[in-house]
């Protein structure tokens, strides 16, 4: 980087480049994004029923530009959420104890199954609006990212290095600035990492919660999500290729204008001090870099923003308060209390909630329906491991595939199983299948590929001279497979095997009960019940299905991932 | 000499420990710092130096005593006390300039004047040309120096350093001491006072006008030692040279208290014990070298030279635990047992090693009491980690069972699995 020159200074040579005429081209192209997308916001909801979505293939790239905004909107959000409930835990003890484990178990709960709630909640609050729809599928498109985005930035909180922490006290800076200036940049690398897998799954959500229906009334946003829905109810093959290419092409401009050069710069941000030997390149990034009027345009935001850096909002921080041993004083106290109250408060509402006309039956039926997702999700995990952890190996030792095989796989975790209804369907019922069976693969089909890419980094992580002895010994076949490959990867393995089965648990609601055009199928599945019942509106069995398929989930996390996670991290992790 | 910047008085550390109850760390801490002073924090590791040091710098509340810096009581980062630390602790993603800024953007100043500041500190470093580079782009040593600038450039009145040259190559280190010193001795440094902490005793003699002694567990000032050679100073110089002798004899004298029945040179331990983290190779190393090179008995300044700085007295404490050696005098004695053990081959060495071991280190004895005790001769390790925490903290705990591992492995006095945490007398076979 350059040293900071009063720009004035800098614009001796020729006053436009071409850098700035491709900066132009792409702020200009951004804005008329923006304003062609936010046009329809404030529209009354009866507008939607006069321009209901077609299928006509020139409206995609609206769709497509309002889809993205949705989805963009949902990052700020989860950005804002991030910064808040993850800093807050990480700085209150006590607010500490209640909200990770609330963290959690909010990623546990199946958020497909919630969509409907939430609908007649936003719907509410700007009654006959698109806004109301809008802020519903925000929402929804919201909770699939924020989630993983404040976990790994609450864990970067708590490994920032102690002398670095030490140094912003001793050189005086406020909570605010140092908030900025070591808190968010330690944590930028794992949390732009995280927003990219967020984008990735949130296109899964994107599906199902455009077209949201609540008992008998169906609201469709115009967006890619109900395209693709309208395409399956009418069996148009040649609409759901027109959704497959403009996702393609929608994943490949975000990709290059917003994650690569987001990479690209947060390369300044990792901790190790060494140089890193590749150090990741983006074409946008260089653009805006190189070019002097975004330089110059740029200034005035740069200045304020280092301004607002230095700002106090508050007073001095309070004088040091004592570190003492945990005791159960009176403040713990009355906070145990509080939580107890609110708990007890929570437990009262559900169990009323769900209980009013339901019965211990409606309970064991759920639980058996579990048993059964569970089974299918047990058997799939491990077929996909089966296959991809080999394959993720052969990858991640060849630097090369790799670099070509990892886009690829973030393009298939973005791929919403909706999209293989046609094939799956047609092929079920013509093959006279048993969907309990072939509907199954469905619930992978997004979630395997995390498999894929955790096990890709492990294989690219082991040492080359890890590798080198392996060679020398002549360490082969069977031998290399089981002293080498497998324990190397294992940790990485592990991580990408806890986000697929979440994954896989959530995308039940919409694998297990499939349709193409007037044909419907149905697996016998908690997801089923849960899709059911949205259907039908029956908010009662609705909660009772998610609260069983989150007990599920949890118990699973740590009766089984949690005790694995630990042990590979302890016993495998390199260096 | 002229009045007190910095006035330390009966200052208390504890820790709160993990089973409740609480651990001393400092105890009865009395020290002044006047204007044109620097005073050098000397001891081993756990002695405390460095929780003294961020107490000073207010990144730790007193348990109890006083600190009053120019009159006022420190209660939290005071303006005016700035740090130098030992792994520099710059941010990696703010260049050299941004670095040395930040303490002064912290200050509120007007944007030109924060500018003319940082440059001039930074030409004064001798950083110039480096501005724009990232850390992880710079040398160690070129790192200190910024870490160095950024302390300078708020223009403290005291100037804290945490052991600031032990991560940097010898040669390194030395410029980076020299360079430091002459400007202080120029009047060029924005600064009235330093603490540095250290426990490189050549370092310690060659900068500061005073020594305070700090034993361990808990961290005491033993002694105070005036240094009133003139500056630059001569590693060579015959009073140099005896006040660096005078200094290791009063460290290792006083390397435990004397408990009933220890021989004097010895160490005695019972199973509370904290025991160095020594590996038994570099024991080996050290006797073989007291043996071949010096016949037996060296001075310790001039051993010295074999060893790592922060691993001689962890070293000589191991011999003189295991009575491969004596310390007396500010010299290194092999001892008898210590010879037969050089003069051995592998397995012998073990056998000595093993004996001495279940003789003098009670804790080993101890463990393997235990095993023997036991039908199916295996307890866990939790086991006698509880037994020491009653007595230290945890952290010492876990330390000084990963020591009583290590040795009691080569020694194949006991056998240890981390997966399942227990101890064994089996060895596979």
């Amino acid at each position: 980087m350059r040293l900071n020159v009063p720009i004035s200074v800098g614009g001796w040579g020729r006053f436009f480049t071409r850098w700035d005429v491709l900066a132009v081209l792409l702020i200009l192209g951004l804005l008329t994004f923006l304003g062609e997308a936010s046009r329809h916001l404030l529209q009354p909801l009866s507008e939607l029923q006069h321009q209901p979505v077609s299928l006509d293939p020139r409206n995609l790239p609206e769709y497509a530009a309002r889809t993205t905004l949705r989805m963009l909107l949902a990052m700020v959000l989860s950005l804002i959420f991030t910064f808040t409930y993850a800093t807050l835990a990480a700085r209150s003890k006590r607010a500490e104890r209640l909200l990770i484990p609330l963290l959690d178990i909010l990623q546990s709960v199946p958020i497909l199954g919630f969509i409907s709630i939430t609908v007649v909640f936003f719907m509410a609050l700007v009654p006959g609006r698109v806004l109301g729809a809008e802020f519903a599928a925000i929402f929804a498109i919201f909770t699939s990212q924020a989630w993983n985005m404040a976990f790994s930035f609450y864990q970067s909180l708590r490994t920032v290095p102690t002398e670095l922490v030490e140094a912003s006290r001793n050189f005086g800076l406020s909570p605010w600035m140092r908030f900025w200036r070591l808190d968010v940049p330690f944590a930028m690398p794992q949390l732009i990492w995280n927003m990219m897998v967020s984008m990735s799954g949130s296109w899964f959500f994107v599906v199902a919660s455009e077209a949201i229906s609540v008992g008998n009334t169906t609201i469709t946003l115009p967006g890619v999500g109900s395209y693709i829905a309208l395409a399956i109810e009418h069996r148009d093959l040649a609409a759901v290729g027109y959704a497959i290419l403009t996702m393609l092409i929608v994943i490949l401009i975000y990709d290059q204008v917003l994650f690569r050069p987001l990479i690209a710069w947060a390369d300044r941000f990792r901790f190790e001090q060494e140089p890193g030997m590749f150090p990741p390149e983006s074409w946008v990034l260089d653009v805006m870099r190189r070019s002097r009027l975004i330089d110059r345009l740029t200034q005035p935001f740069a200045s304020s923003w280092r301004r607002l850096l230095v700002a106090r909002w508050w007073k001095e921080a309070a004088p040091l308060k004592r570190e003492v041993a945990p005791t159960h004083g009176w403040i713990t106290f009355q906070w145990v209390i509080i939580v107890v109250a609110l708990s007890a408060l929570a437990l009262w509402e559900v169990s009323r909630f769900v209980i009013h006309d339901l019965t211990l039956a409606d309970v064991g039926t759920a639980f058996l329906l579990g048993l059964a997702t569970f089974s299918r999700i047990v058997v799939l995990i491990a077929l996909a491991s089966i296959i991809w952890v080999p394959i993720g190996v052969w990858v991640g030792t060849r630097r090369g595939v790799a670099n070509f095989v990892q886009p690829v796989a973030q393009f298939l975790a973005a791929f919403p199983a909706n999209l293989l209804f046609p094939i799956a369907v047609s092929a079920i019922v013509a093959l006279k299948l048993n969907p309990n069976i072939w509907l199954s693969p469905l619930m992978i089909l997004g979630t395997q590929w995390y498999i894929l890419f955790n096990v890709v980094a492990g294989a690219a992580a082991i040492p080359a001279e890890l590798r080198a002895a392996g060679v020398n010994f002549r360490v082969r076949g069977l031998l290399w497979w089981r002293r080498i490959a497998l324990p190397a990867v294992l940790p990485y393995y592990v991580t990408g095997a806890i986000t697929a089965s979440g994954g896989s648990w959530n995308a039940s609601i919409v694998a297990e009960v499939a349709s193409w055009g007037d044909e419907h199928l149905q697996a016998y599945g908690l997801g089923a019940y849960i899709a059911q019942q949205t259907e039908a509106g029956d908010f009662h069995r609705i909660v009772l299905g998610i609260a069983v398929m989150s007990f599920f989930v949890v118990v699973i996390n740590r009766a089984f991932w949690r005790p694995l996670y630990f042990y590979a991290e302890r016993k495998f992790r390199l260096g | 000499m002229g009045s007190a910047l910095l006035d330390i008085h009966a200052l208390r550390q504890t820790f709160p420990r993990a089973g409740g109850g609480e651990l001393l760390v400092l105890d009865g801490i009395e020290l002044q710092l006047m204007e044109g002073q620097i005073v050098g924090l000397l001891g081993r590791t756990g002695s405390g130096k460095s929780t003294l040091l961020r107490s000073i710098a207010g990144l730790m509340p007193a348990s109890g005593g006083s600190i009053t810096y120019l009159g006022q009581p420190v209660l939290g980062p005071a303006p005016g006390i700035a740090m130098v630390f030992q792994s520099f602790a710059l941010f990696p993603w703010l260049t050299v300039l941004e670095n040395v800024q930040i303490g002064l953007e912290a200050l509120g100043l007007p944007d030109t004047e924060i500018r003319k500041r940082a440059l001039a500190a930074i030409d004064l470093i001798g950083l110039d040309g480096y501005e724009s580079a990232y850390p992880r782009e710079l040398s160690g040593g070129m790192r200190q120096r910024v870490g160095f600038a950024r302390a300078l450039v708020v223009h403290p009145n005291i100037l804290l350093m945490d052991e600031p040259f032990s991560a940097l190559d010898v040669l390194t280190a030395e410029t980076l001491r020299t360079d430091l010193i002459e400007l202080w001795g120029d009047g060029k440094l924005p600064i009235k006072g330093i603490i540095i902490v250290t426990h490189n005793i050549e370092e310690a003699v060659l900068m500061c006008d005073r020594i305070l002694l700090f034993s361990s567990n808990p961290g005491r000032i033993i002694r105070e030692i005036a240094v009133d050679l003139k500056q630059p100073r001569n590693r060579l110089d015959p009073r140099f040279r005896d006040l660096v002798e005078k200094i290791y004899v009063a460290m290792t004298s006083r390397a435990a208290p004397p408990k009933i029945g220890a021989a004097a040179g010895t160490i005695a331990t019972s199973i509370d014990t904290r025991l160095p983290r020594v590996s038994a190779n570099l024991l080996s190393g050290v006797l073989e070298t007291l043996a071949g090179e010096y016949n037996g008995k060296a001075d310790l300044p001039v051993f010295a030279e074999h060893i790592e700085d922060d691993e001689l007295f962890p070293v000589a404490d191991a011999l003189q635990m295991l009575h491969l050696a004596e310390i007396e005098g500010g010299d290194i004695k092999i001892g008898e047992i210590g010879r037969q053990y050089v003069e051995a081959g592998t397995d012998d060495r073990k056998k000595i090693f093993q004996r001495q071991l279940l003789a003098y280190v009670p804790l080993a004895a101890h463990i393997r009491r235990v095993l023997q005790e036991r039908t199916n001769h295996v307890a866990p390790k939790s086991r006698f980690f509880d037994e020491l925490e009653d007595h230290m903290s945890a952290e010492d705990a876990e330390a000084t069972l990963r020591s009583v591992t290590a040795w009691g492995r080569y020694a194949e006095a006991f056998a240890y699995d981390d997966d399942s945490q227990t101890f064994s007398l089996e060895n596979p076979t």
